[in-house]
């Protein structure tokens, strides 16, 4: 399957035609959903609007209550309290079928005993779609999807990433303005990931539809999303486009999770002339605020020079196109993604330096503190 | 067998230990194969002994006539056959395990559908109500029996009792030859339908719960979906059931030898209590051994019939 996958720019004119004026995304709306089970609050009062026709992806570790968020918009889990609404109308109460939601399951939920276009039309009959449309809406979604070749076989005889285009035809016929994927990629292998990550942003865009993906990997959410709304223990971490949320992460967890490797993260204390990293004399990496903050810097952020954090090399990882340089500072190990191949033993002294600011979090609630940009000064070389 | 070209290729192409090389063809004697056979023999034994050797010889007995005394058995050929075409009760029986067989299978497997259903959602004591669907299992058919003749009793029997109330008089549930294969056809579908259940809990257990989620996000109703989706994915499991349950329904015995013993007038004689009968009440084991052909080969077309035709359109994972 890889590298098969359909033309995108060519399949464009035969399906503006058709579909994409068929469709048109509807905006999502939650207001104060929570799920409790017996103790355990899988969702805290989450509050989230997904513009129309917009990809916005629910990110978080396992367990953050992701997929249950999914599975209530869904209407597969019921809120304990909340309201739902899709399109502006309330389907807080309406069953799944109701909602105008398709959904592609992380297992794909293919019935084993039909045949992959039996599989694709089995919500239009379920319907009363009469034939006709259903015969074309079938070619429409074999041809977008390539799979026309495969329409007689049974899931079985298929690979993982061609189920996984059956899943997507299932839910594209359906048509319906809000599109529902729970980690549908996980059960591929990296190649193909990445493949099907092109397409299914592709379609998106393509249909015009709303789409809500979940997912525990950062670098999906980055590539694919319009929105992204970090999950941690049923609350929302922070809901930002991906270059908000990667320059200006809300929280540490927020600055810890997205990015490979993550933001670094360091103890920062107050001196006289600002905050320096703890168990360091300097140089001053951002204003002073307060006694102890946690300091953040991308990795790639950081650069060697003749001058700046002085630091021990640990360790280094070549990567081919960078070198990933762990270094020894004070109380923290910093994380330095450097252009190329550096060969340094560990223990060789090293100066770091940076040219983008300090991202500063409150040391108590790893909340990020609105500080005025301070850049590390530029070290003037006689 | 001559290795032909195409043979003598599929060996050149199969990596061949060396020292195996030079040998042409697997025979009988050949190491593996007289080590293959020795490790198969304590089961091949028991398997002859106690299956195919009687099979052939009952085989063998149906073509003789019974010996009596010091006198040896002539060979008859197919007059014991003859002989049960002529034989009113053979018919009789047959004719009999035909309704009941027509009557306990659909409806046990039905039932234990229904139930495996019914068990297969979350309700409070599920598995006590599990149980005691299983439970008609469980028991042996002996003392079941008897608590259905109980059951059956004129006058002061549960069923006497209860048409009692509204107004109908005694009536001898197990006497009459109209009432007495119905009566047994009750008590085999209250047991047989436990056991299928399990099966079918089994299979409804197995299936994966994102199919009835994708299926009712497709606005499939609940009938739609038990028809095109759970019905087609337990008909493996449902053809097994009635294999077996057609396997039941002609070996049952223990239930009419406590019952009924085929009474009255034959009305409750099925097709194996004749065998018994015929075979160790009359000792005319030549005729017994006819009858347990025939018996064999309505089975093996059953299951021929079944797996032939139905298991072709079943899907199997």
């Amino acid at each position: 399957m890889v590298g098969t996958g359909p033309d995108w720019a060519g399949g464009r004119t035969a399906l503006a035609a058709t579909t994409a004026d068929a469709v048109t995304g509807a905006a999502i709306r939650l207001t104060g959903v929570s799920r409790v089970w017996g103790a355990t609050r899988a969702l805290d009062d989450i509050s989230l609007h997904v513009p129309p026709a917009s990809f916005t992806v629910l990110l978080g570790p396992s367990g953050c209550g992701k997929t249950t968020c999914l599975r209530i918009v869904a209407g597969l889990e019921t809120a304990t309290g909340g309201r739902i609404e899709i399109g502006d109308r309330d389907v807080t109460a309406l069953p799944p079928a109701a909602r105008g939601v398709a959904m592609v399951f992380q297992s794909y939920a293919l019935f084993p005993h039909l045949s992959v276009a039996e599989n694709i039309t089995f919500g239009l009959k379920a319907r009363r779609v009469p034939r006709p449309e259903r015969t074309k809406r079938l070619a429409r979604a074999a041809e977008v999807l390539g799979i026309e070749a495969l329409l007689n076989r049974r899931p079985a005889q298929l690979s993982g990433g061609q189920q996984q285009r059956v899943a997507l035809g299932r839910a594209i016929v359906a048509e319906a303005p809000v599109c529902l994927m729970d980690e549908p990629l996980s059960n591929l292998d990296a190649q193909l990931r990445a493949d099907m990550r092109r397409e299914i942003l592709g379609l998106q865009r393509r249909l015009g539809i709303t789409m809500l993906y979940v997912t525990h990997d950062q670098t999906e959410a980055m590539g694919m999303a319009d929105q992204i709304v970090l999950l941690r223990d049923g609350r929302i971490e922070q809901d930002a486009p991906p270059a908000t949320m990667y320059a200006e992460p809300a929280t540490t967890f927020a600055a810890s999770f997205i990015g490979t490797p993550p933001m670094n993260l360091f103890p920062l204390v107050r001196r006289a002339e600002g905050m320096v990293l703890a168990g360091t004399d300097g140089p001053v990496l951002a204003a002073a605020i307060a006694d102890a903050a946690v300091g953040g810097i991308r990795p790639e952020h950081l650069r060697l020079a003749p001058h700046g954090i002085e630091a021990s090399v640990a360790h280094a990882e070549y990567l081919g196109a960078d070198t990933i340089l762990g270094c020894r500072t004070g109380s923290a190990t910093l994380l330095a993604r450097l252009p190329g191949h550096v060969v340094l033993a560990p223990g060789t002294p090293v100066h770091l330096a940076t040219d983008a600011a300090v991202q500063v979090f409150d040391a108590a609630t790893g909340r990020r503190c609105l500080t005025r940009p301070h850049r590390m000064q530029q070290e003037t070389f006689a | 067998m001559a290795p032909s070209a195409a043979g003598l290729s599929d060996l050149a192409e199969r990596p061949v230990p060396a020292g195996e090389a030079s040998r042409s063809r697997p025979g009988v004697f050949d190491r593996e194969t007289l080590q293959a056979w020795l490790l198969i023999l304590p089961g091949l034994m028991l398997v002859v002994a106690f299956t195919h050797w009687p099979a052939v010889r009952t085989l063998l007995d149906s073509l003789y006539a019974t010996p009596r005394g010091s006198r040896p058995a002539p060979f008859v050929g197919l007059a014991n056959y003859q002989g049960l075409l002529d034989d009113p009760v053979f018919w009789q029986a047959l004719r009999n395990n035909a309704i009941y067989a027509a009557a306990t299978i659909p409806a046990s497997v039905v039932l234990a559908l229904v139930m495996a259903l019914a068990v297969n959602q979350a309700l409070p004591g599920r598995a006590m109500l599990r149980m005691a669907y299983f439970l008609p299992t469980m028991l042996p058919l002996i003392a079941v029996a008897n608590i259905w003749l109980f059951f059956y009793t004129p006058d002061y029997g549960l069923f006497d009792q209860i048409v009692g109330l509204f107004g109908a008089g005694r009536h001898n549930w197990l006497g009459d030859a109209a009432t007495a294969l119905p009566a047994m056809i009750i008590v085999a579908v209250w047991k047989e339908a436990g056991f299928f259940m399990i099966f079918s809990l089994a299979a409804l257990q197995t299936m994966p719960t994102d199919l009835r989620e994708a299926a009712a996000l497709e606005g499939a109703s609940r009938i739609h979906f038990f028809r095109r989706v759970t019905l087609p994915l337990l008909m493996p499991t449902t053809l097994f059931v009635l294999v077996n349950a057609v396997i039941n329904a002609f070996r049952v015995i223990d239930h009419v030898v406590v019952m009924t013993r085929g009474g009255p007038d034959n009305a409750t004689t099925l097709l194996m209590y004749y065998i018994y009968e015929t075979g160790f009440r009359f000792w005319d084991t030549s005729t017994a051994a006819a009858l347990t052909m025939i018996l064999l080969a309505l089975l093996g077309a059953t299951a021929w019939l079944q797996f032939g035709v139905f298991g072709r359109r079943i899907h199997y994972r």
